[in-house]
């Protein structure tokens, strides 16, 4: 891939070609770019004047769009979620190594993954449901309350597809549903084989080091599991310095790291 | 090829050179300092030899002109988007020796860190020249030796030592013969001047394990550092950027992105959308950027990012010493392995 003689901060424009509503504050835009990308990478959106954030893709149709799930938490995501459909965004990307899916399709997996972490690997969960051994996939989801899930689509088939552990941090008295850390369900997954059985974690900070930690104890070997990380970026190629931890950067080696490397990552 | 030139000689060299090219070189302003009646030496262009600061260390580097604290990658009108013109007239740059290491640094985070190549800086980078200016002594704070970096053998024009008011030059460009001999230069055998040995020395460790991380040495730095970043300011292997959007008018039709210098000490480097922040302690900050200028960098490229400067000790509020602060974590590596 060289670039040597193009601007990689000029973006392009993307259609939206349908919003989708999961809660008041997260919004799924599902654009019209039809390019390589894999679950786990990540776009910078642009709204000139406003800035640039930097949005992972959330699901990919091959040749047709890609999803990118956005938090409305700041002065850019403001600006984008005054974007309708059949408008455009600007992007540039993608960016990063994302999750290499044939690592995971055979044999005795578990995700972990907690909030808009959900958002990276629900490509991956997505491949997962449709293997052969789905039985064999087990994948722990977990939202702050009934309010906040995302994807309640893709849960509700993940359900029928795959071993699926949907639980909230708290819930209102009469939810029937699982409520927990998704940290206390990992002990209760039975795996046929932990030594071979592969992980993948995402989510906020502590949540992901405590699910490792849980997965450790479970008996995981450490270059069985992969956690997907976030950082403040500015320029998505390596340059800007603000996601760099140690001798990594995220932008270029991440944002998936096998826990090999990243246990080795210090803020 | 060696020259001895005259102030006279000198000056006729430049002017001859500032028909091709804008020359950028340390100078000495007067009053400008940080404090009521101090100096400071920053880059600026200059035209004759008198301008240029040749005894004194810059307090600033020549980052600026590569990397500028402030520059504008694009501008927005209504729905047009233009790429903002860069400033890429051939240029010559005076700088020393440490300097022209850090150039190494900044060209490897610019160009060559992955797969894409920063178009704005390979733009001005693609038309600057240098002129070594040699070291005929250490100055305060500096730590090139232990750095390896008070040498350099080539990536310049030609070298230039300025003693007893005479300008020594090696010429390593032979396309600019013609010019030394027009000025009248008596040839002469110069090399460019380094210096051997400084004041301060630092031992970097040739392996920082991750216990330093821990280490208790950087709590005094919790307080002692008041995080205002002017290290990362002078340092001329910080490269670090920040985006920043802005529209100029109350209908907010016109605007512009640019980017701006960033630092790793000041808050906000690490904060993500949400609010989310690492390394809030000042001292987790100096371990940060510590370990990145003596191990991280190393990690990924093969070589150190301090050049040695000295410059952030000089610059320094809280009179830290960087090179101490090398000092410590060797000596913190070497308990940790007894």
């Amino acid at each position: 891939m060289s670039m040597t003689n193009r601007n990689p901060y000029i973006s392009f424009p993307s259609e939206i070609l349908d919003v989708i509503k999961h809660t008041e504050k997260e919004y799924t835009f599902r654009m019209a770019f039809q390019g390589d990308v894999k679950p786990g990478q990540f776009f910078e959106v642009s709204i000139p004047k406003f800035g640039e954030a930097p949005i992972s893709v959330s699901g990919i149709e091959e040749g047709v769009s890609v999803d990118l799930t956005i938090r409305r938490v700041g002065r850019v995501t403001n600006m984008v979620f005054e974007h309708m459909k059949g408008e455009s965004l600007l992007m540039r990307g993608p960016y990063g190594n994302g999750f290499d899916l044939d690592l995971y399709r055979d044999g005795e997996v578990i995700v972990v993954a907690g909030g808009t972490g959900v958002s990276p690997v629900r490509g991956v969960v997505e491949a997962l449901s449709l293997t052969e051994d789905a039985a064999d996939k087990h994948v722990i989801v977990g939202f702050r309350s009934p309010d906040d899930m995302l994807f309640r689509k893709d849960l509700a088939n993940w359900e029928e597809r795959l071993d699926l552990w949907l639980t909230v941090d708290g819930a209102p008295e009469g939810y029937e549903g699982k409520v927990g850390l998704v940290t206390k369900f990992i002990p209760e997954i039975e795996l046929k084989d932990v030594s071979s059985a592969r992980a993948i974690v995402v989510g906020p900070p502590a949540m992901m080091r405590f699910s490792v930690m849980g997965l450790l104890e479970k008996g995981f070997k450490e270059e069985n599991i992969w956690v997907s990380q976030e950082r403040k970026m500015c320029c998505g190629l390596g340059i800007c310095g603000h996601c760099r931890v140690g001798d990594k950067y995220i932008c270029l080696d991440g944002p998936v790291f096998n826990y090999t490397e990243s246990k080795d990552m210090i803020d | 090829m060696g020259y001895t030139l005259t102030r006279s000689e000198f000056d006729q060299v430049l002017e001859g050179l500032s028909e091709k090219y804008r020359l950028y070189a340390p100078v000495l302003k007067k009053g400008q300092g940080r404090f009521t009646d101090t100096d400071v030496v920053i880059y600026d262009f200059v035209y004759s030899s008198s301008e240029i600061e040749f005894e004194k260390k810059s307090d600033y580097s020549f980052k600026e002109i590569l990397t500028p604290l402030s520059q504008t990658l694009f501008f927005f009108t209504e729905n047009v988007i233009k790429e903002a013109d860069i400033d890429d007239s051939e240029a010559i740059v005076f700088l020393r020796s440490c300097d022209m290491h850090a150039l190494k640094r900044l060209d490897q985070i610019y160009l060559h860190n992955g797969s894409h190549v920063d178009s704005f800086y390979k733009k001005i980078r693609d038309k600057l020249h240098f002129v070594l200016i040699g070291c005929t002594s250490s100055f305060q704070d500096c730590f090139c030796v232990s750095m390896g970096t008070n040498r350099t053998e080539d990536g310049y024009l030609f070298s230039v030592n300025f003693v007893d008011g005479r300008y020594d030059v090696d010429l390593k460009d032979a396309s600019l013969e013609e010019l030394f001999a027009d000025s009248g230069a008596a040839a002469g055998d110069v090399t460019a001047a380094y210096v051997t040995e400084n004041e301060v020395e630092v031992h970097v460790p040739e392996e920082i394990p991750n216990s330093v991380i821990g280490s208790d040495l950087w709590k005094e730095y919790d307080k002692r550092c008041v995080a205002c970043g002017r290290c990362n300011l002078v340092c001329p292997t910080c490269s670090c950027f920040t985006m920043q959007d802005a529209y100029y008018t109350d209908n907010g039709k016109v605007g512009e992105r640019r980017r701006v210098g960033a630092s790793c000490m000041i808050d906000g480097y690490s904060t993500v959308a949400g609010g989310g922040e690492y390394r809030k302690k000042h001292g987790e900050r100096m371990r940060f950027k510590t370990l990145h200028k003596i191990s991280d960098f190393r990690k990924r490229y093969g070589y150190d990012m301090c050049v040695g400067c000295g410059r952030c000790d000089d610059v320094c509020p809280e009179y830290i010493s960087f090179s101490n602060i090398i000092n410590k974590v060797d000596a913190a590596v070497k308990e940790g392995e007894q």
